[in-house]
């Protein structure tokens, strides 16, 4: 029960984008085409799933034992940009159409700063204690940073033929969208 | 271990170190593993293709009819702008027999750039979506022009020109275009091979 109030909590009471901020260049960035959209979600989930449980590994199986707990943040980035590389190299051998798609995207999800901040928030959440809740939270973050983004770029799509004032066209309307979005959201505080 | 903890500089250098190490020679490991192979056939294939991604072998582009060659066997001799010279390379590479251009997909033609009668030109940019590589200049109402270096002769912006000012002239004989003239005077064993 524990591990799924954790996981519902990441994707909707905790939701990245909308709730902790984080990861908003892509949110605003990519969230212009539904398309796009739903490529960088897939791309970011894998990445964020698979950096969540690989930090934690790496914090508490070899920073924690050497009580170089400081050296997290550096360390977490290494192995996130590794991972990212990882991924790229991957999708283009198994995919070469998908890598055509994403291909941009890839390397931007280094720069992602939702990808520290879940393996950072591992290392302060107390309750973030196994491997298993770890990875749980990193999936939890991803779905919830691929469910805000693509609804973002659905709504942004419907936006586009709507008739707005000329001043809030582009990413005024954009800003104002989100932060809508954000208040729906804050409706999901204390659930968990 | 106690020395580590006391001296937290050499346990920093260290996980850091081998973090390094780590991660480098997995990714080093696997790029090579991993390595999508640059010269396969399709890329040989579309190498030999000219690029004017025309569409005239019935395919989007030159890429494609590449992987129609490599991977679903389509017969090598429905690129026109390739030429006979195109099919003999193509011939080659993959061993078989060439064959004559099937003339069903167009004629050979001396190598040709589009033209466009700046005068008549009126700016209505329907051109300008047309061209496969980018090669035509200019913006809604206002005169368009060619890059003579960067257009493939394909043909496929005569046809949405509403005023018609789209020529398809003979490109200028360059150091990399021009073909040496066959001889005239012939001595006895060469006959036939012209």
């Amino acid at each position: 029960m524990d591990e799924l109030t954790l996981l519902l909590g990441a994707i909707l009471v905790y939701n990245f984008a909308l709730v902790q901020f984080l990861g908003l260049c892509p949110f605003m960035g990519v969230s212009g085409q539904l398309e796009g959209a739903i490529g960088m979600s897939l791309a970011t989930a894998f990445v964020l799933t698979l950096s969540s449980s690989v930090s934690y590994a790496v914090y508490h199986w070899a920073l924690v034992p050497l009580q170089v707990e400081f050296l997290r943040t550096i360390a977490f980035i290494i192995t996130i940009a590794a991972l990212v590389q990882l991924t790229e190299m991957t999708v283009r051998r198994l995919s070469p159409l998908l890598h055509r798609i994403l291909g941009l995207f890839l390397p931007l999800i280094t720069s992602n700063c939702a990808v520290l901040g879940v393996a950072l928030l591992n290392t302060y959440r107390p309750e973030n204690d196994t491997l298993l809740k770890a990875t749980l939270y990193g999936f939890g973050a991803a779905v919830g940073f691929s469910l805000v983004l693509i609804l973002m770029a659905a709504l942004r799509e419907r936006l586009l033929a709507a008739n707005v004032p000329h001043p809030f066209r582009g990413a005024p309307l954009g800003l104002i969208s989100a932060g809508l979005m954000a208040l729906t959201f804050a409706g999901f505080a204390g659930m968990v | 271990m106690d020395v580590l903890i006391a001296q937290p500089w050499i346990a920093a250098v260290l996980v850091l170190g081998l973090l390094g190490v780590l991660i480098g020679a997995l990714l080093g490991v696997l790029a090579e593993r991993l390595k999508t192979d640059d010269d396969s056939l399709v890329e040989q294939i579309n190498a030999i293709l000219p690029q004017t991604q025309c569409g005239q072998c019935g395919y989007p582009g030159c890429r494609p009819y590449a992987t129609a060659i490599a991977e679903a066997g389509e017969s090598i001799n429905k690129c026109p702008p390739g030429g006979a010279a195109g099919i003999a390379k193509l011939a080659e590479l993959l061993g078989v027999a060439p064959e004559p251009l099937d003339a069903e997909h167009g004629v050979e033609d001396v190598a040709r750039v589009a033209y466009i009668r700046e005068d008549e030109c009126i700016g209505c940019t329907k051109c300008i979506q047309a061209c496969p590589v980018d090669a035509i200049l200019g913006s809604a109402q206002l005169m368009h022009t060619v890059i003579a270096d960067e257009c493939t002769g394909c043909d496929l912006c005569v046809e949405p020109c509403p005023v018609d000012c789209i020529d398809m002239i003979e490109a200028p004989v360059t150091l990399e275009r021009w073909v040496p003239e066959n001889p005239k005077n012939l001595i006895a064993s060469d006959r036939g091979r012209w």
